[in-house]
């Protein structure tokens, strides 16, 4: 089984954020990134079906040159192979945008099964694996819990989260795409001899034409929706912040003669 | 023809609590140009909640009734809208934020040409077009965004964006729409449904709540909360990561997953308060904020924080509390 994972690199959950110069992103300058949580979720179940199934994992992820350090610690957990979608045009894109270049490659790589995180801790749309599978036209699940490759490797089955503590089991038709849940699963650490082996291992480079695709179908020119700014949420009347050694014990007198809840 | 429509989510025979908000805010959206939303229902013998949804100031409730859609099928769903879309053109398709829509809404947006704006909180009105406000970076900061190109938006608000009670009660008219379904494929064979995790505990009658959330560093470091939740006599709850750690069971889980509670009191040891978890419990009567981040958006919703170590703060309130 040929198993394609999408992966996205966004900046690390401590990084202080500050607005960037044109005050529609954040100034990326020395902001520490990392790997999106679902997604590495995303690759560990990936390279446990192909320990058991056999197969190969081909990691996908598009983004400007830093990308590369995150393909990179792909390719040590044990991904065989990246692609990086790496371009000027590709930069801007929402999930339409860039669910249909990672679409356009992975059709190229051609592939059995499609794992992503079911959202981005950046943008958080939550959407491009599902236009990921709306392009290819292979059925999706969002949100997936759990996942069963059933006799003969023809079907999967597939746990999903619902609302209000319900889940919903059901069997799709490979190929698909599945977008899975931080907590599927706990993803590995790299090794020493994996960090060695992935430095021989091949970063492919692709732009829009490499895919077929012209430069008003990616990023910004390919999108379908823009941000106009960004900014941090107004300051709103905010929690009484109790400080120095006596907080605790602060706090306990407030809750019990202030707000009178304990 | 009306140019908002609002889709509701319904799911035996009960309209979803947050579709309520999704036509308030429809009947808003359509006001600023002087015109009146119109609500869509699909499923298979809707048509006593039809009823339900036509006592609201709606220019009308469109019906898709069809036993394909007797359960939720991300296929089924998509061929009727696309469907529906295609015969009446509206400009602005509203959704409730719920992991159903988030699943198909894409996908439907790519079969009928449509942007996609997921998760907005609020819109404002700006030069003939219309600005979402979303939240982006685990809540930690908000993006305002527009869509661009031609061809119908879909939008799905965050839960409790738009208030269910501000929606305005009128007479509508029901039509049913038949569309044709034969070649849809539902991309799935549902086998079942099932509750996570048997016992569940029911943390939505706790009156004092200890959250705690990845600053909790590990299951080996609970003695401390533990003590804490006895002394006030509180449930303990968490935040997602702490679950995916398998800290604590899932049952204790609070969140849009998980569960929403509205205790008197709540405390989030290390919780930063992605809007994942604040939908779950934003609701509190007093809720105290302990985070080694200044920053941590959960101190917007605080009545009161401490900016320290959960790991020195839970201790020193244990003595505190021992002293009486």
């Amino acid at each position: 089984m040929k198993i394609a994972v999408c992966i996205k690199q966004v900046p690390d959950t401590e990084a202080r954020l500050r607005v960037g110069k044109d005050g529609r992103w954040i100034d990326e300058e020395d902001l520490p990134f990392a790997i999106n949580e679902s997604d590495e979720v995303a690759l560990e179940e990936a390279l446990q079906i192909a320990e058991k199934q056999g197969g190969e994992v081909v990691v996908f992820s598009l983004g400007p040159e830093r990308v590369r350090e995150a393909l990179r610690k792909a390719l040590a957990l044990g991904a065989g192979r990246a692609v990086h979608l790496r371009h000027e045009a590709f930069a801007g894109g929402d999930a339409i945008a860039t669910g249909r270049a990672l679409a356009a490659a992975i059709r190229k790589e051609g592939c059995d099964l499609v794992l992503t995180g079911s959202q981005s801790d950046d943008n958080g749309y939550g959407a491009t694996g599902t236009i990921v599978a709306g392009n290819l036209d292979w059925p999706h699940a969002w949100l997936v819990m759990g996942v069963e490759v059933e006799e003969g490797a023809k079907t999967l089955k597939v746990t999903r989260e619902m609302e209000s503590g319900l889940s919903e089991v059901f069997r799709v038709a490979l190929p698909a795409v599945l977008e899975v849940q931080a907590g599927l699963n706990h993803p590995r650490y790299a090794s020493l001899k994996g960090i060695m082996a992935a430095k021989k291992k091949e970063i492919a480079e692709v732009s829009p034409a490499d895919l077929g695709l012209g430069d008003a179908e990616v990023g910004l020119a390919g999108s379908r929706l823009e941000v106009v700014s960004v900014g941090f949420p107004e300051a709103s009347a905010g929690a009484q912040i109790l400080s120095g050694d006596s907080a605790a014990s602060e706090l306990i007198s407030k809750l019990k003669n202030e707000a009178r809840v304990i | 023809m009306a140019n908002v429509y609002a889709v509701l989510q319904q799911r035996e025979g009960k309209i979803h609590r947050m579709a309520w908000e999704t036509v308030a805010a429809a009947q808003q959206l359509a006001a600023l140009s002087g015109g009146k939303a119109a609500a869509v229902l699909l499923g298979s013998g809707v048509s006593a909640l039809a009823g339900e949804v036509a006592a609201c100031d709606l220019e009308s409730v469109r019906v898709i009734d069809h036993p394909l859609l007797a359960d939720y099928t991300p296929g089924g769903y998509v061929a009727a809208l696309a469907g529906l879309i295609a015969l009446e053109s509206p400009a602005t398709l509203l959704f409730p934020h719920t992991y159903q829509t988030i699943e198909y809404m894409p996908r439907l947006a790519l079969a009928a040409g449509a942007g996609i704006v997921p998760e907005a909180l609020s819109f404002e009105s700006d030069g003939g077009g219309v600005v979402w406000k979303r939240p982006i970076l685990e809540g930690k900061m908000h993006a305002r965004v527009r869509a661009r190109g031609t061809g119908p938006t879909m939008v799905s608000l965050q839960s409790g964006a738009f208030s269910a009670d501000s929606r305005k009660p009128g007479q509508a008219a029901v039509a049913t729409v038949a569309i044709d379904l034969e070649a849809a494929a539902p991309w799935r064979e549902i086998l079942g449904v099932q509750q996570v995790g048997g016992d569940t505990v029911d943390l939505s009658k706790a009156e004092i709540i200890v959250a705690i959330g990845r600053g909790i560093g590990g299951a080996d470091k609970m003695g401390p909360v533990e003590e804490l939740a006895r002394l006030l006599k509180a449930d303990i709850g968490a935040s997602r990561p702490v679950i995916d750690s398998g800290w604590l069971p899932r049952d204790r889980q609070i969140g849009s997953s998980g569960q929403t509670v509205s205790p008197k009191l709540y405390l989030a040891f290390g919780i930063s308060g992605a809007i994942q978890h604040l939908v779950g419990m934003k609701g509190s009567t007093c809720i105290v904020a302990v985070n080694k981040d200044a920053g941590a958006p959960i101190f917007k919703i605080a009545n009161y924080g401490i900016v320290g170590d959960l790991h020195e703060v839970i201790p020193a309130m244990v003595a505190k509390l021992k002293e009486g």
